[in-house]
């Protein structure tokens, strides 16, 4: 049968000789030894400094009672430790990551279970409450008999994350290690999910969760959060952390991070990075963002137009590319100016000896790289467009715009 | 295979054509739309300060006690400044709002309590707004039966309908007819020397020789003392605190740019006091001179400006006071049902749909219904035991709040350096403490008013 935090807390805990020990104040969760196991238990005995019962202490647990299996000498005196995960205190009314939800919820009251181990009693974190039921037990704990709060709460509407969902959020890096908390369940989330979870949370969680994200997560969840909470994030990052993770970056996304930092932070952070990727980031900051040159990556695929379809196939085969750069190919002519886009959906019905000239979209589409961005968003309605090349004023291409780039800046 | 190298370089040639000029602007303007996405909750929550039971309050200590309340207008200043520039901290530096560090660092079962009282007390503003809307529209001939169902609809509507950023712009504008009392209150031709020596304490300007004959040294009986703290009370509001720091998280205002909070805190604490000795002075040069010692509501303070000062100033202060109401009855409801719902932990925000967060549309809706129906189906003097215990009530909850604030904001882990300085501390502990005092004494006049 499930015992509530709730109903632990305050729970009168006596020795094997039936003397009064204490009561319990709080609870804690070792992760390094046990991910769910309640491994101490603090008592708090009025004036006396309190002591601590470890899980293979205790005989019996229930509502309001515990029973040791040990004499009360036998306990030691209590000595905070920062590896151990406090209940009441870091669990309890804080805000954690239903990673199975892909939301921030709040604790209300947390759901154990007793597990018979050597004629002891192991209590275990199963599930975490969050809705109605865990908020009328913490109203009515210790003011209410538990009988009667469990009749209660047995007809509200349950809501709990079960504790292998639950990602505990905790800013300080140091004891984030201590308590072993990763972040690869995070990693498994779209990184929309993710920027959209982190949006709730305080700016310290904000700058804890990216500092523990590999870069790549880090980069695409950075590229999908709000502007201003991106600028905060990076501003406190290490340097070196900061340009890995915007070498990750499409570079469009990186420019427009880096057009909202301020000067010498942005500057520090190009020197960072790699020399190639630092002038192509540097040559898009010089574009106006409202104009097709500040919306366009550079990174495209071009091939030339004489070429045939499995030619192009093996060499793509060969090159590491970005799915997002796949949608539609650029074709050059001789003189490696602009002479059409082949979307890849044509590519791939098209027979291998065709030459990927008779596969480009009619009519040929471009805009120079000044054109004003409402120009731009008018082409993309027009002719129903998922790619757009930029062209410089000798006709060559330089980039590409992506349908996604339009979305979002049209909700802005 | 073209060499991507190649492209590369003839690419760079592009750079020489960029408009430079461009560049120069591009940073300026942002700075700008930065600034003005950050300003505006301290303006709007210290210029709601002067909705109906703050204008009934203010017109009748103008009335009741002539120039000799406007000391207080300098202290009450510096409170509302200091009480709510902590809060803005607590905002910038933890991102989180009062009631969610609340319920963190506190508990639930305080987190649940306090959100009750929040909610009563919240009611009976709410209540105090719609009775404000039916004052007004009857000065200016409306029938109430008419308006204040009009104004409910229009209230609800704005904000579930509207987006947030458009709600924000129309109050800001809003808050321009404010000019209205300046307005009223020149028309009213007081004698602003006199006026803003009373800016001084009494007490210490009577013993400068020269000042002496134009000073008047107000009697501290317990009717003096019952206005300067309903005074205090309908300026300094709970709700004011939990709704600034909720926008200003919102706003994702950081610790780079939480200077420019300050100032709009700053800046609208200091209006809204300038509003106030504008309305203090009208009715002081008006009504207190001409014998009329008392009011019976806000609507009577407008009609009594007429045969005073022309038609002119009684139709603009309506109409100031109208805005006021329909302002602060569409903010109240709204940040009301936010703090709950992030606190006890509901869904919450007018960016979900209905089906997703009844609870949060449910208590909004639920505030505006009752409270213009209360008001509707209440009689004359009922409302003007509502005006008066909507404030009594705000005068309980305020130390409570204050004390949680001052706690949290001393808290080094939450808010880093940024603690209070032993100076800032003892400011804010002191006008607690002063204003328990004053809330016992409201509380007991109150009720002796109530029950004799």
């Amino acid at each position: 049968m499930e015992l509530y935090a709730t109903e632990l807390m305050g729970a009168k805990t006596y020795d094997v000789a039936g003397n009064y020990v204490g009561r319990v104040r709080e609870f804690f969760i070792e992760p390094a030894e046990a991910p769910n196991r309640v491994s101490h238990y603090l008592l708090s005995r009025g004036h006396f400094q309190p002591l601590v019962a470890k899980h293979n202490q205790v005989a019996s647990v229930a509502a309001g009672k515990m029973e040791l299996s040990v004499s009360e000498r036998a306990l030691e005196l209590y000595k905070p430790n920062e590896s151990w995960l406090a209940v009441q205190k870091d669990l309890l009314d804080q805000q954690i990551i239903d990673t199975r939800g892909r939301k921030v919820v709040r604790v209300n009251d947390v759901d154990l279970a007793p597990f018979r181990t050597n004629g002891n009693v192991e209590l275990r974190l199963m599930q975490v409450d969050v809705g109605l039921s865990g908020a009328v037990r913490r109203l009515l704990q210790g003011v209410v008999p538990y009988a009667v709060v469990r009749k209660l709460q047995s007809k509200l509407p349950q809501s709990a994350i079960r504790w292998e969902f639950v990602n505990l959020v905790e800013p300080d890096p140091l004891r984030r290690v201590k308590l072993r908390i990763t972040h690869e369940k995070l990693e498994d989330l779209h990184p929309a999910d993710l920027a959209e979870i982190m949006e709730h949370l305080s700016a310290a969680e904000r700058q804890g969760i990216i500092a523990s994200l590999d870069e790549e997560t880090a980069a695409a969840v950075l590229a999908e959060l709000d502007e201003r909470l991106t600028t905060q994030i990076v501003e406190k990052l290490d340097p070196e952390k900061a340009a890995d993770i915007l070498e990750e970056m499409a570079p469009d996304a990186a420019a427009d991070l880096l057009a909202d930092l301020s000067k010498e932070v942005s500057e520090e952070l190009l020197d960072e990075m790699p020399g190639q990727d630092a002038d192509e980031v540097r040559e898009l900051l010089e574009f106006d963002p409202a104009t097709a040159g500040g919306m366009m990556n550079p990174d495209f695929v071009f091939v030339g137009e004489g070429s045939t379809r499995e030619e192009v196939l093996e060499w793509m085969r060969g090159q590491e590319l970005n799915f997002d750069q796949l949608d539609t190919i650029v074709l050059l002519d001789g003189a490696a100016q602009f002479s059409g886009a082949v979307p890849v959906a044509r590519l791939l019905l098209a027979a291998n000896e065709q030459h990927m000239t008779e596969l480009k979209m009619q009519p040929l589409l471009s805009v120079p790289a000044n054109a004003d961005d409402k120009e731009v968003f008018e082409l993309f309605d027009k002719y129903n467009l998922r790619t757009l090349t930029v062209i410089d004023n000798e006709n060559r291409p330089i980039g590409t715009i992506t349908v996604d780039d339009v979305v979002s800046k049209l909700l802005r | 295979m073209w060499n991507q190298a190649d492209i590369a370089a003839r690419w760079r040639g592009w750079n020489e054509r960029i408009d430079r000029v461009r560049g120069v602007i591009g940073p300026f303007r942002k700075r700008i739309a930065l600034f003005f996405a950050i300003v505006g909750p301290g303006l709007i929550v210290s210029n709601v300060d002067n909705d109906a039971g703050g204008i009934y309050t203010y017109a009748q200590s103008g009335a009741q006690f002539g120039n000799t309340v406007l000391w207080t207008l300098i202290p009450m200043t510096l409170v509302l400044y200091v009480s709510l520039e902590m809060c803005s901290r607590l905002g910038a530096y933890t991102g989180k709002g009062l009631s969610d560090l609340i319920r963190e660092e506190f508990g639930f079962r305080v987190t649940f309590f306090l959100m009750a009282v929040v909610l009563i007390v919240n009611l009976g503003n709410v209540m105090a707004e719609f009775t404000g809307v039916f004052w007004a529209t009857d000065v200016l001939g409306i029938n109430r039966y008419v308006s204040v169902p009009l104004a409910a609809v229009l209230v609800w509507g704005l904000v579930v309908h509207g987006s947030a950023k458009w709600v924000e712009r129309i109050f800001l504008t809003i808050c321009m007819v404010y000019f209205s009392y300046v307005i009223s209150a020149f028309l009213a031709k007081p004698e602003w020397l006199i006026a803003l020596l009373h800016l001084l304490p009494p007490n210490l300007t009577q013993f400068v020789p020269t000042i002496r004959p134009f000073v008047e040294v107000p009697k501290f009986d317990a009717g003096y003392a019952v206005i300067i703290a309903g005074l205090v009370g309908t300026t300094i509001a709970p709700w004011q605190h939990f709704y600034l720091q909720a926008a200003v998280v919102e706003k994702r205002v950081g610790p780079r740019q939480y200077g420019h909070t300050r100032n709009d805190v700053l800046v609208g604490s200091i209006s809204c006091m300038v509003i106030v000795f504008f309305i203090i002075v009208c009715t002081a040069a008006t009504l207190h001179v001409n014998g009329i010692h008392h009011i019976d509501n806000a609507g009577t303070a407008a009609l009594a400006l007429k045969p005073l000062a022309g038609k002119g100033a009684s139709v603009l202060f309506a109409i100031g006071l109208l805005n006021a109401s329909i302002f602060a009855a569409s903010i109240l409801p709204l940040s009301t049902a936010y703090v709950v719902c992030e606190a006890l932990g509901f869904e919450s925000g007018i960016d979900r749909k209905l089906g997703e967060a009844k609870i949060f549309y449910g208590l909004y809706t639920a505030l505006i219904i009752l409270g213009a129906g209360l008001v509707l189906f209440a009689g004359e003097h009922q409302a003007n035991t509502i005006l008066l215990w909507s404030q009594v009530l705000n005068g309980f909850l305020l130390p409570v709040v204050l004390i949680f604030i001052l706690i949290l904001v001393n808290r080094r882990d939450l808010v880093g350096e940024k603690v209070n300085t032993r100076a800032f501390n003892w400011v804010a502990w002191i006008s607690t403490l002063a204003m328990i005092v004053l809330t016992v004494v409201v509380a007991y006049t109150s009720l002796h008013e109530l029950y004799h």
